[in-house]
C-alpha cells in the first residue's frame, strides 16, 4: 500500500560494520551474499511485496545541457566525488515498520567471514499520486 | 457479453459455492473457469437465468476438482449431503464474502486485493494496474490471501467495521490505470448497503458519495491540486451530493452515530454551501468535536483546528493548534495556512516550505511549494 525504495550504496554511506571491500573477499563469500540478495527478492515476490530491484554498475556519468547547438557536457573522471548507487529494490508493503524491518534483513546479507556486513541501506518513500481525499484543510 | 452483468454476479456465485462448503481458493478457481466458459458458450446460447447459469458451471468444475483430489472420498460425502445447484438467495452469500475477503488474519493490502478480486471481480491484471504492481506481484499477493482464508469456516458473522475500513483504504487509493478504484469503492459499498441494513454502512457511502462529487472540482487542468476554498463548485456533481445527503439523513434519523456518519456530516456541510465563505464553519466545529469524542484520533484535531481557525478567527485555530503535536502528518501545512491568515506572511512562507517537504504526494507538495513562492513573490524577494 505504500512504496519503498531500497537504495545500496557503492560509497557515500557511513561505514559497515564489517567493512571489508568485496573483492578481498573468498569466491564463496560473494556467492553467499549474492545468494542471500537473490533468497530475500524471492521471498519478497512470493509475500506479493516485490515491485523490482536492480543491480547498477559502479561507474556513472553527470551529465547536463550546455546551450543550444553544443553537445552536453559530462563531468569528467571524477567518479569518486559521486554518491554512486550500486543497485535499488522496490517494495510495496503495508507500513513503515514493515519497510524497516525488510531494510534491516537486507542489510544483514553476509560479507567477508560469513558474518553480515551491516550494510547502511538509504530507505525512501516514493511520493504517491494525489489521493481521492486529502484529509486537511478539508479538500 | 455483457461484463458487468458477469462481474456483478460474481460474488453471490462464489458465496454460495463457499457456503456450501467449498473451500474458498478452489471455489474462486472453480468461479473463474465459469466465467471463461461464460464468455464462451454465452453469445451464441445466451442462458435464461445468468445466475443459475454460472452456479451450475462453476460447481461442476468444483466437483470435477475435488474429486480429484487426494481427499476425495471425504469431500465426496460432504457434497452428497448437500442440495443440488440451482439459485438461491445472494444476499447472505455476497456478504459472507465480504467478511471473508476482509477476516482480520489479512494484512490491509491483502484484504484490498482479495476483496478486489472476489467481490469486485476485478481480474488480477487491473488490481495490479491500479496499484502500481506487476502482475506476478498481485498473484501472488492474492494466492497468499486465498491460502490464509482457506481454512476459515464462516459459522458467525464478521466485523462490519473491518468490512468498512478496507472498503475506505480501497476509496481513497483514488485512481490510475483503467479501474478507477473511488468508483469500484462505491460500487461495492452500495451492494454492502443493499446487503445489510447498519447506519455506519449507510455513513461510509453516503462520505463517499460527497467526496467523489467533488472529484471534478478538486484538481486543475494541469492535474495540481484546487483547495476547497478554491474549487469551481459549478463542476461537483450536484446528483451525487443530494444522494449522499439523503442517504446521510436517513441514517441519522436513526440515531446510532458513528465515525463515518460524522466525517460524511462535515462533508455535506461543504458540499452544501453555495460558495467557501458561507460554510457553516460553527457547525462543522460541532461535528468535529463528536467525532474527537468518537474517535479521538490526532489528525481529527488537527482538523479541528482547521475548522476553529475559519468559525473563531486563525488566533483561535493557532491556539487549538498549539495543544496538538508538531509532528502529526500536516500540522506545519495548517499552522502555514493559520498564519498567513493571521498576517503574518513571513512566518506563513517559510511553513509552507517546511510542509512542502513533509508532503506525502506529489499533488500536495507542488501545492505547498506554490503557496510558499507565491508568499515570497509577494514579500519582494
Amino acid at each position: 500500500m505504500a512504496k519503498y525504495l531500497l537504495l545500496k550504496h557503492y560509497r557515500g554511506a557511513p561505514a559497515p560494520v564489517n567493512n571489508v571491500p568485496m573483492d578481498q573477499w573468498t569466491p564463496e563469500e560473494i556467492s553467499a551474499h549474492v545468494q542471500y540478495m537473490g533468497d530475500f527478492a524471492a521471498r519478497l515476490e512470493k509475500t506479493g511485496e516485490f515491485v523490482d530491484g536492480q543491480a547498477l554498475a559502479p561507474e556513472g556519468t553527470f551529465v547536463r545541457y550546455d546551450g543550444e547547438g553544443r553537445p552536453p557536457v559530462t563531468d569528467g573522471p571524477f567518479a569518486e566525488t559521486k554518491d554512486l548507487i550500486a543497485g535499488w529494490m522496490v517494495i510495496d508493503v503495508d507500513s513503515y515498520e514493515r519497510a524497516v524491518e525488510l531494510a534491516g534483513e537486507l542489510s544483514a546479507a553476509p560479507g567477508a567471514g560469513g558474518k553480515p556486513i551491516h550494510e547502511w541501506l538509504e530507505l525512501r518513500p516514493f511520493l504517491a499520486a494525489s489521493p481521492t481525499i486529502t484529509e486537511c484543510p478539508h479538500g | 457479453m455483457n461484463d458487468a452483468l458477469l462481474r456483478s454476479l460474481t460474488p453471490s456465485v462464489l458465496g454460495i459455492l463457499v457456503r456450501r462448503g467449498a473451500d474458498f481458493a478452489a471455489a474462486e478457481d472453480a468461479v473463474q473457469d465459469a466465467l471463461v466458459e461464460a464468455v464462451r458458450v454465452w453469445p451464441a446460447d445466451p442462458p435464461r437465468d445468468a445466475k443459475g447459469w454460472l452456479v451450475t458451471v462453476a460447481w461442476r468444475r468444483f466437483l470435477d476438482q475435488t474429486r480429484s483430489d487426494s481427499a476425495r472420498r471425504r469431500r465426496e460425502d460432504l457434497v452428497d449431503e448437500e442440495p443440488p445447484p440451482g439459485p438461491a438467495p445472494d444476499v447472505d452469500d455476497t456478504l459472507q464474502l465480504y467478511f471473508l475477503c476482509t477476516h482480520p488474519s489479512l494484512t490491509p493490502s491483502s484484504a484490498v486485493a482479495l476483496t478486489l478480486r472476489a467481490v469486485g471481480g476485478l481480474t488480477t491484471r487491473q488490481i495490479a494496474q491500479a496499484y502500481l504492481v506487476p502482475e506476478a506481484t498481485m498473484a501472488q499477493r492474492i494466492s497468499r490471501a486465498k491460502r490464509t482464508v482457506s481454512g476459515v469456516r464462516f459459522d458467525q458473522p464478521g466485523d462490519v467495521a473491518t468490512v468498512l475500513r478496507v472498503l475506505y483504504l480501497v476509496f481513497n487509493e483514488g485512481y490510475s490505470g483503467d479501474v478507477d478504484l473511488a468508483a469500484e469503492a462505491i460500487r461495492l459499498t452500495r451492494q454492502l448497503a443493499a446487503a445489510i441494513d447498519h447506519p455506519e454502512v449507510a455513513g461510509l457511502l453516503a462520505l463517499m458519495l460527497l467526496h467523489h462529487a467533488r472529484r471534478a472540482g478538486r484538481t486543475a487542468p494541469d492535474g495540481s491540486l484546487v483547495p476547497l476554498a478554491e474549487q469551481d463548485r459549478r463542476r461537483w456533481d450536484t446528483a451525487s451530493i443530494a444522494e449522499g445527503v439523503g442517504i446521510l439523513q436517513a441514517a441519522l434519523a436513526r440515531d446510532r452515530l458513528g465515525e463515518f456518519q460524522v466525517q460524511a456530516a462535515i462533508a455535506a456541510l461543504h458540499a452544501d454551501a453555495p460558495t467557501a465563505e458561507e460554510t457553516d464553519w460553527v457547525q462543522i466545529v460541532e461535528w468535529y468535536d463528536e467525532l474527537t469524542r468518537l474517535t479521538d484520533s490526532p489528525v481529527v484535531r488537527l482538523n479541528r483546528a482547521v475548522a476553529v481557525g475559519e468559525a473563531d478567527g486563525p488566533r483561535a485555530g493557532l491556539a487549538a493548534l498549539a495543544a496538538l503535536d508538531d509532528s502529526l502528518p500536516r500540522h506545519t501545512a495548517v499552522a502555514a495556512y493559520l498564519h498567513e491568515r493571521d498576517g503574518d506572511l513571513a512566518a506563513a512562507a517559510r511553513l509552507y516550505s517546511e510542509a512542502a517537504h513533509k508532503a506525502p504526494n506529489l499533488a500536495e507538495r507542488d501545492y505547498l511549494t506554490r503557496q510558499a513562492a507565491r508568499l515570497n513573490a509577494g514579500r519582494g524577494r
